[in-house]
Parts: C-alpha cells; sequence; structure tokens
C-alpha cells in the first residue's frame, strides 16, 4: 500500500470527514453559479486591442497608393524570412514601389520587427487573428491580400506614434 | 390474470422502460453540463436547443464504431456481460411505487407499481448484487490485466459496501416492519421520512449506494489513470454504449430506491388537505417522486465533480472500519428507541 507522508495530523472534525465533504460541495456550488467568461466563438468574435500583432498587412493610403517604397529591411530584418519584396520604379512622387510583396503566414512569427525597422510606417501588424489555411498556397499573402486601407489600421498606427 | 392485467403489465413496464431510457440520455447531457458548470465552462450548447439533442449525436457516434472483441477474449461472456449490467439495472425499478392512490383503466384498479412484491428490498438487494457479475465478467472476459483489475476491484468493493448497504436498511426494516416498499412508503406519511428518524442510516445507505453505483468518489473499477478505462478498457461501440447506459440506469434506480426508502418516496406533506381527486393525487405524487430523484441525481453528478477518488486501502478502510459500525451501531440504536420509547 501507498505510504503517505503526514506534514500535518487531523483535526478531529477534519477526521469526521462530512464536515469538510461539505466545504468542497459549497465551493462547487458556488463555482457552478458563477457568471461564466466563454466566448462562443463563431457567434461572438473578439476585436484585439491596438497593441495585439496580429498578421503584418500593408497601409493603403485614401488615394488608393501603398506606402511602401520597397526598401527592402522588413525582408532584410524577418527573423523567419517570411517576407519577399521585389521592387519597381514608379512616375509618383515616391519613385520606388513594390511590384510583388508577399508574407508567407506559415513562417511568420508575428515578432512586429517588420513593423518596427519600416520607416514609413507602410507595414503595421494588424488585429487580424483568423490565420487557419487548409492548402498551402493560401497561406501565401499576395499584395492584394495585404493592402489594408489606412481607416482600418488607424487606433494601431496610432498606439504606435503614442508607444514608439 | 387474464390478457388485459398482462397488457396493463406490459404497457406500465414499456413506460418505465422508455422514461428511464430518456431520463438517462438526459442524464449524459446533465452530467456534462454541470461538470462543465462546476469548471467554469458553457458545457454541450450546439446540437438542438441548449444542447438537449446532444447525447442522441453520442449515441449515433458510439453506434456508427466498429465492435470490436479482442482475439484472447472469451467472446460470449465478453458479449454478456453488458447486457448483464443493462438488465439488472433495469429490473430493479420493476418494485419501485411511484404514487398512492390506484387508478382505473379499462374497468380495472391499477396500482402505480409494477410489481408489488411483498419481499421488495430484498428483491433490490438481491440484484444490486448481481450487477457485480457484469463488471466482474467484463473484466475476466477481456483478458486483459487492466481490466480484470477494475473487473476485480469491483467485486471487493461491492461486496464490502453491500454489507453496510443491507445493514443501514435493518433500521427502515425495523421501523416500519415489513419488506414490502409500498408499505415503507406509505408508513413515511406527512414529515415522517426515514431522513428524519434515521439520519445515520441514511447517510450510511447513501455512501454505499455510491459504492454500488462505481460512481466517484467510489469509481475505483475504471479509475483511468491507474487501469486505462478499467472493465470497459476492452469494449467498443454499442457494448460500450450498454456499460454507459448502465452506470447512468443504475444512478435512476438507486436514486429511486433512496427516494423510496429514505425520502418519503411519492408522499408529499399536507396533499390530503387540498382534496384533490385521485387522478390529480397521483399525477402530483409522480411528479414530486420524479423531483426527488431528479435531486437525488443532481446531488450524485455534483459529488462526482467535487469529491476526488478514494486510494484502495481508504476506501477498504471506509467500507470495513468506518461504514459497518456505523450501521450496526444504527441498528443497536433503532432497537433501543423502538423497545424503550
Amino acid at each position: 500500500m501507498a505510504t503517505v507522508d503526514k506534514k500535518y495530523t487531523l483535526t478531529f472534525w477534519e477526521k469526521i470527514y462530512i464536515p469538510e465533504l461539505v466545504k468542497g460541495m459549497k465551493l462547487t456550488l458556488e463555482q457552478m453559479l458563477r457568471k461564466k467568461d466563454t466566448r462562443q466563438y463563431p457567434e461572438e468574435r473578439w476585436t484585439p486591442p491596438p497593441s495585439f500583432r496580429g498578421a503584418p498587412v500593408l497601409v493603403l493610403e485614401e488615394n488608393g497608393v501603398e506606402r511602401c517604397v520597397a526598401c527592402g529591411l522588413c525582408s532584410r530584418v524577418c527573423p523567419a524570412l517570411a517576407i519577399d519584396v521585389q521592387a519597381a520604379e514608379t512616375a509618383d512622387e515616391k519613385e520606388r514601389y513594390p511590384a510583388r510583396f508577399e508574407i508567407n503566414m506559415l513562417r511568420c512569427i508575428f515578432c512586429g520587427f517588420c513593423e518596427e525597422v519600416c520607416p514609413e510606417e507602410a507595414i503595421v501588424m494588424s488585429n487580424r487573428y483568423e490565420l487557419a489555411f487548409t492548402e498551402y498556397a493560401d497561406a501565401i499573402f499576395d499584395k492584394d491580400a495585404l493592402l489594408t486601407p489606412v481607416a482600418e489600421l488607424r487606433p494601431r498606427l496610432e498606439y504606435l506614434r503614442a508607444h514608439r | 390474470m387474464d390478457v388485459l392485467d398482462i397488457a396493463i403489465a406490459l404497457i406500465k413496464i414499456v413506460v418505465m422502460f422508455v422514461v428511464v431510457l430518456l431520463t438517462v440520455a438526459e442524464l449524459v447531457y446533465t452530467e456534462r453540463k454541470i461538470s462543465a458548470w462546476i469548471q467554469n465552462r458553457v458545457g454541450p450548447n450546439r446540437v438542438g436547443w441548449l444542447g438537449l439533442l446532444q447525447p442522441y449525436a453520442d449515441v449515433v457516434k458510439l453506434l456508427l464504431k466498429e465492435d470490436i472483441v479482442p482475439a484472447a477474449a472469451n467472446r460470449f461472456i465478453h458479449t454478456l456481460a453488458p447486457v448483464i449490467s443493462i438488465g439488472v439495472a433495469f429490473s430493479t425499478l420493476a418494485v419501485i411505487p411511484i404514487a398512492g392512490p390506484t387508478i382505473t383503466l379499462f374497468g380495472r384498479t391499477v396500482h402505480m407499481v409494477i410489481a408489488d412484491v411483498n419481499v421488495g428490498i430484498l428483491y433490490v438487494l438481491a440484484l444490486t448484487s448481481m450487477g457485480v457479475y457484469g463488471l466482474t465478467l467484463s473484466g475476466w472476459a477481456s483478458n486483459n490485466k487492466y481490466s480484470l483489475l477494475g473487473g476485480l476491484r469491483s467485486a471487493a468493493q461491492m461486496i464490502s459496501y453491500e454489507l453496510s448497504m443491507g445493514l443501514s436498511l435493518i433500521g427502515v426494516i425495523m421501523i416500519t416492519g415489513s419488506l414490502q416498499l409500498t408499505d415503507i412508503v406509505h408508513h413515511q406519511h406527512g414529515w415522517m421520512w426515514n431522513l428524519v428518524l434515521q439520519p445515520v442510516g441514511f447517510i450510511t445507505f447513501l455512501v454505499a449506494s455510491f459504492a454500488e453505483t462505481n460512481r466517484a468518489p467510489f469509481d475505483l473499477p475504471e479509475a483511468e489513470p491507474e487501469l486505462v478505462g478499467g472493465y470497459h478498457t476492452e469494449y467498443s461501440s454499442f457494448k460500450f454504449a450498454l456499460f454507459f447506459l448502465a452506470e447512468y440506469a443504475n444512478m435512476i434506480t438507486s436514486s429511486a430506491v433512496i427516494t423510496t426508502l429514505y425520502l418519503g418516496g411519492w408522499q408529499v406533506p399536507y396533499l390530503e388537505t387540498f382534496g384533490l381527486s385521485d387522478g390529480w393525487m397521483v399525477l402530483v405524487q409522480i411528479l414530486a417522486f420524479m423531483l426527488k430523484v431528479a435531486f437525488l441525481l443532481f446531488f450524485f453528478q455534483w459529488v462526482r465533480w467535487s469529491v476526488p477518488r478514494f486510494r484502495y486501502d481508504q476506501l477498504m478502510n471506509l467500507g470495513w472500519k468506518v461504514m459497518l459500525p456505523l450501521a450496526i451501531a444504527n441498528i443497536v440504536l433503532t432497537g433501543a428507541l423502538l423497545l424503550f420509547l
């Protein structure tokens, strides 16, 4: 039989066992009546706070042009080598733009280095967190998937200004 | 005894079966809900309204699984064991009275009990001891060491607690002077429930019932951390479902027996002062009986999710060194009180 290392001897009332049992039952009853914290996921979705580092996205200005100047710093700093940028020239004031910009979401580790290093505030961590894929190809976000209107990213941009 | 009598008896049996089976299904649901609430979760709420159809989905899932019999198992006994378990669990309900007055149906007086046996308590005790065969045989027939250990544990546990169960009943029998369950219920008129007259006997009987039904904290035969699944490790598909069903049917049976013996059965205090007709009386009493049983079922589940499982030596110590002396002391005390008061 198992032996027990007794660190403390039970009092008489604890030995009777039933009062202690009642205490335990009372505790579970209280827990039973407590309000539940569960969120019914597909119906109730969570909106993360601005400090949340979700999927990185490219900021799209109101005039329909991305901020990115294709400097490639994000791609250089990315520890997981998830970002692939190819630059091209444009007649716009910024002179350069990314012809191709891909983030492999299977590699991304959500470290936020790309956002930190970006001189143009062109790539930021969004609040997107539903990142499950059934196809490998779906997990590679191209420019179309990454470009997000600046209005949606306003809270994050303001958060970055305040805390950088 | 002619065709009509047999037909009425059959109707009673079918109604009882259907009600118990439906209750078992919803017990699986309440078990999951109560465990969820105690653990601050929500529990099943997707299948059907509030998740009420969850147990049916579970059953369909179980039935669609492959029925596996181990190569080294004794095929006949392996199949027989769950049948014994479920059969025993259901047959005990035959002697439980669920209402007092009789109603007239097709010109016959119908008693609200399937079989009013004059040795009712002995019948209940005999059948609950039969239940151990289901578990022990399943453990042996599986030809698996964990199953065998589970089966042996259940045998030892049942025999130990059967004693204190029977002995705590003697107090009730002494007070009533009858073994017939209908007499016992009639004797608990008004507030004179056996719970009030026999508090110690009630506690020992309740604890023994937990052990008899293999419910936590006495679920050693299926202690999953040590014995994989216990006696039903080697069972799958419908045979596993039968064991599952038997566990919950056993809970209903013991709740019904405890209600009958200690909580006044179908008795509702002061009901006769309202001057209801027999039909309404029967309805109210059946409802009262079901409510009492429902409360006990909730209690069973509440205990399961509150109290940790006993160690084997603690189980035996409790059974032989605490429960048995308590039950015997209760008999002596009851006898002395009956003699001198």
